[in-house]
């Protein structure tokens, strides 16, 4: 019996839901309710073209996920990812799929990986 | 031919549990181990069905060439930055100063732990002075006290460590001093 137990145990071990990128960060403050779907921002993919301080210094992005109240109004302002996504650094925001690629539904937040489930409390 | 069977599997019955536990633990690291890095839309966070996710870099043909790490995004990022494997902007705006500090400061000493070495250095490369300084920590030696408990609750360096910098589960690259090679001083 408790054989059959480990292997049911073993069995699910393997399986999950998110195994994120480590330092994907999902924004959905305003997404889900304006029927688009969420943010995915990818860390790994911007700190091999951009230091930490580009954004979290010049463009003013706080360092906690969840802080900063990105608008697309501002965005389109050059504020923010608008900065550099204005279609001459990076693509313009009229690319709306290329940003806007979670799930739906995904709750914000910063996500871990497949072996580091993420921060303790964010 | 019967009796044969029933004679080898009352042999070997007890092997059959362990051995199938056995063979999904190696199914499951064979299965994890080449893809360091998932592809997108296996990653449970993109959706698969997005209009844009074709179009989209992957991980693994960004990272895959850059120092190898066991944690985080498997990525030696302040090593990929020295070698020159990437190099990333520092500034956007001309007129920003770009300020690196060369200062190591040894803290946590005489604990149950080695000492922690906070390397200026490899911190001021990516980031500025005031992204920590004065709000997550004063820039003053011995002016802030430290918690375990804090950073494991994404304070103080668990903001970007446990988050974006590599894990918490590294104990030792950031406890790397042994106490025994530090000097105690006649007042503490």
């Amino acid at each position: 019996m408790i054989r059959a137990w480990l292997l049911v145990l073993a069995l699910l071990l393997p399986m999950g839901t998110i195994h994120a990128e480590y330092g994907d960060v999902v924004l959905n403050r305003h997404s889900d309710k304006q029927g688009v779907r969420p943010v995915v921002f990818p860390h790994w993919f911007h700190r091999i073209r951009f230091r930490c301080k580009v954004c979290h210094q010049e463009l003013g992005f706080q360092m906690r996920a969840g802080s900063n109240n990105v608008l697309m109004s501002d965005i389109i302002d050059g504020k923010f990812c608008g900065m550099c996504h204005n279609s001459q650094i990076a693509w313009g925001p009229e690319r709306c799929d290329l940003c806007h690629s979670a799930r739906p539904g995904t709750p914000a937040g910063i996500k871990g990986d497949n072996q580091t489930s993420g921060p303790g409390r964010w | 031919m019967a009796e044969r069977l029933r004679t080898w599997w009352r042999r070997h019955a007890r092997w059959l549990w362990p051995g199938a536990v056995v063979l999904w633990a190696a199914a499951g690291a064979l299965a994890a181990g080449p893809s360091l890095w998932l592809p997108l839309e296996k990653d449970g966070l993109h959706d698969p069905a997005g209009p844009g996710i074709a179009l989209l870099q992957q991980p693994a043909e960004a990272l895959a060439s850059l120092p190898r790490d066991s944690a985080g995004n498997k990525v030696r990022w302040v090593q990929a930055l020295e070698s020159g494997a990437i190099n990333p902007r520092t500034n956007l705006f001309p007129e920003t100063k770009v300020r690196v500090l060369d200062q190591d400061i040894i803290i946590s000493r005489f604990g149950s732990m080695p000492a922690v070495k906070f390397p200026h250095r490899q911190h001021t490369l990516w980031l500025d002075c005031s992204n920590c300084h004065n709000g997550l920590f004063k820039d003053k030696i011995g002016a802030n006290r430290f918690s375990m408990l804090a950073i494991l609750n994404g304070e103080q360096c668990g903001v970007c460590h446990g988050a974006v910098a590599f894990p918490l589960t590294e104990c030792n690259r950031c406890h790397s001093v042994p106490n025994a090679s530090l000097q105690r001083k006649a007042t503490p």
